[in-house]
């Protein structure tokens, strides 16, 4: 190797290098330092070192919206997962339109997130809306969904005289209308990743097991889902993040964005409304900064497992 | 076996639920806004309102918005085609000082989730001058760490001796890459280009952020605009969701194999 060669190495990583020095590395410093100023997009800038974040802990609509994303997060993943784990055991064996089943639950997936959502609000119409319809042929009463800011669980412990409020009223109804279209959205991603792994879970465990003769739970419970646990994990944390991000379902479906009553406004939103609706961008930064750092510790697990599966291919 | 009918139905049931919202949004944008607007609703529209599609592109102007995203998308893809076909063979193949250390500057952007950059990225981005121009939606993502990490790995596993002989041949590290290297990485280069075309073409967030103007708005921000400006007329609306998801669905019935791999390998979406 002489020396020429090596200058062509930087040579050709510096098209990518430029750009992401510019547009990914300097933002991030330049984001550290904005938290540090009162910074609208005119006007002079002041030094208030760490009054933003000082201000973080103590506005109620941030906690709000953290407490909103956490809701939103405990709800969609788990529901997402465990459906799609049922599902792609139910498509693990050999029937007919398989094929067919993996092309509607996945379609979703490549369907923009705009479009799902107009749609979707439409479904949700409380007058109109084609699940109020489906509640009527059983004879239930329609919901409100995306007008109705009461609490999941207010709702289901009045009977009991409980009454509770704020963030332990769980998500508002509102807000599980996100949730249900979320699970319908990402379920077909997580059957495929769910698939695969089950797909690599050697016959001979499932045989051995019928020879002892254990039941299709136990079956599940002790062969199935400790062969997968690699596979749930990586949903867990990746649909976690993926969650965690989410915009645009509260920007096209709530009215006012973020209502009724904020509690559907998610972390992402609030940041937005903030840099791009007040140009607080001195405070979203400082909204960032919590956001990288949940994000960051979900990312080392995710690390992980990510490196452990492209080994594989 | 004959006991598979339980399975059959379960998993009915999950298709009808993952196509209802699909089957509405097709027969809502073809019924009339009065139809439209029956309780309990009618499942087939009694006439088919076709005239809802050409009524939905007369009331936005859907075509400069499909325009303005196939820029965005072909823009984006051919630069990160390039950036990163060079990146991972430098990467790979290549010996330089800091090659680890700029490798590992790479992969820890991608642990960056995108709202901690927006704000500054719109400080930059209007410096510059770039707000509400093309400039702004395509080269911020003209790079893909991604797209780097994906191609130097295939690129690691093409053998010694094919570079050796091209070597030989006399062929200069361009002729390299063009004749030897990308022929033998088309699965991978394909499962980028995919990934690009649908990000780009679902993208919201960004374009909402970086540009302002009507002859600006991608499809996406075009249909968000439109939902807001019509926000009863659901027929309208469903019309205009329909023709901006059925490019990708048609791409999806195609290669819908690579559609999953890629998403399989990729990860996160958006």
């Amino acid at each position: 190797m002489g020396k020429r060669k090596d200058f062509s190495g930087y040579l050709f990583i510096l098209p990518a290098l430029v750009i992401i020095v510019v547009f990914r590395f300097y933002p991030i410093l330049q984001a550290i330092r904005m938290s540090f100023f009162k910074w609208g997009m005119a006007g002079p800038l002041y030094t208030v070192g760490l009054k933003n974040f000082g201000r973080l802990f103590i506005d109620p609509k941030f906690y709000q919206s953290l407490g909103n994303t956490f809701w939103y997060v405990i709800f969609v993943v788990p529901l997402t997962i465990i459906f799609s784990i049922y599902f792609a055991q139910l498509l693990n064996q050999k029937i007919r339109g398989r094929g067919a089943y993996r092309t509607i639950y996945y379609l979703p997936v490549v369907t923009s997130i705009v479009a799902i959502s107009v749609v979707w609000k439409w479904l949700f119409n409380p007058d109109r809306g084609v699940l109020n319809a489906i509640f009527g042929l059983f004879g239930l009463e329609g919901l409100k969904w995306l007008n109705d800011a009461r609490g999941l669980f207010e709702i289901l412990l009045a009977p009991l005289n409980v009454e509770p409020s704020g963030f332990f009223a769980g998500p508002s109804i509102a807000l599980c209308a996100l949730i249900i279209m979320a699970v319908w959205h990402n379920i077909g991603y997580c059957v495929i990743i769910a698939l695969a792994g089950l797909q690599n879970v050697p016959e001979q465990y499932y045989e051995a097991a019928k020879i002892d003769g254990a039941s299709t739970w136990k079956t599940f419970r002790h062969v199935t889902i400790p062969l997968i646990s690699p596979t749930i994990f990586y949903l867990l944390i990746t649909q976690s993040i993926f969650a965690f991000n989410i915009f645009t379902p509260v920007y096209v479906m709530t009215q006012p964005p973020g209502g009724p009553l904020g509690t559907t406004k998610l972390v992402v939103f609030y940041l937005y409304e903030q840099a791009f609706k007040l140009w607080n961008l001195g405070y979203a930064n400082a909204i960032a900064f919590v956001i990288f750092i949940i994000i960051f510790i979900l990312t080392q697990f995710q690390k992980k497992f990510i490196e452990r599966r492209v080994h594989y291919e | 076996m004959n006991k598979k009918y339980p399975v059959h139905i379960l998993l009915a049931l999950g298709a009808f639920w993952m196509l209802l919202p699909f089957f509405w949004m097709i027969s809502t944008s073809l019924k009339t806004q009065i139809e439209a607007l029956k309780f309990p609703p009618t499942i087939f529209p009694r006439v088919l309102m076709f005239s809802n599609y050409l009524e939905a592109f007369r009331q936005v102007d859907f075509s400069r918005y499909f325009l303005n995203t196939i820029i965005m998308t072909a823009g984006t893809t051919c630069l990160v085609f390039i950036t990163s076909i060079l990146a991972a063979y430098a990467f790979a193949r290549l010996r330089f000082w800091g090659r680890d250390l700029f490798f590992t500057l790479f992969l820890a952007m991608m642990m960056i989730p995108v709202p901690v950059y927006l704000a500054p990225s719109y400080v930059i981005l209007s410096r510059f001058g770039w707000i509400d121009t093309f400039l702004a939606l395509i080269i911020p993502w003209s790079a893909n760490v991604f797209a780097i990490f994906l191609l130097r790995q295939h690129f690691k596993t093409i053998p010694q001796e094919l570079f050796d002989a091209a070597k030989i041949d006399g062929l200069n590290q361009f002729q390299i890459i063009t004749r030897i290297v990308v022929p033998l990485s088309k699965a991978v280069l394909i499962t980028i280009g995919i990934f690009q075309i649908v990000s780009n073409w679902n993208a919201f967030l960004w374009p909402l952020i970086v540009t302002h103007s009507d002859s600006m708005r991608t499809v996406q921000t075009g249909l968000a605009y439109f939902a807001q400006a019509e926000s009863t007329n659901y027929p309208l609306l469903c019309a205009a969701s329909t023709f901006i998801t059925a490019p990708l669905i048609i791409m999806y019935f195609f290669v819908q194999k690579q559609i999953m791999e890629s998403y399989a390998r990729t990860g996160l979406k958006e």
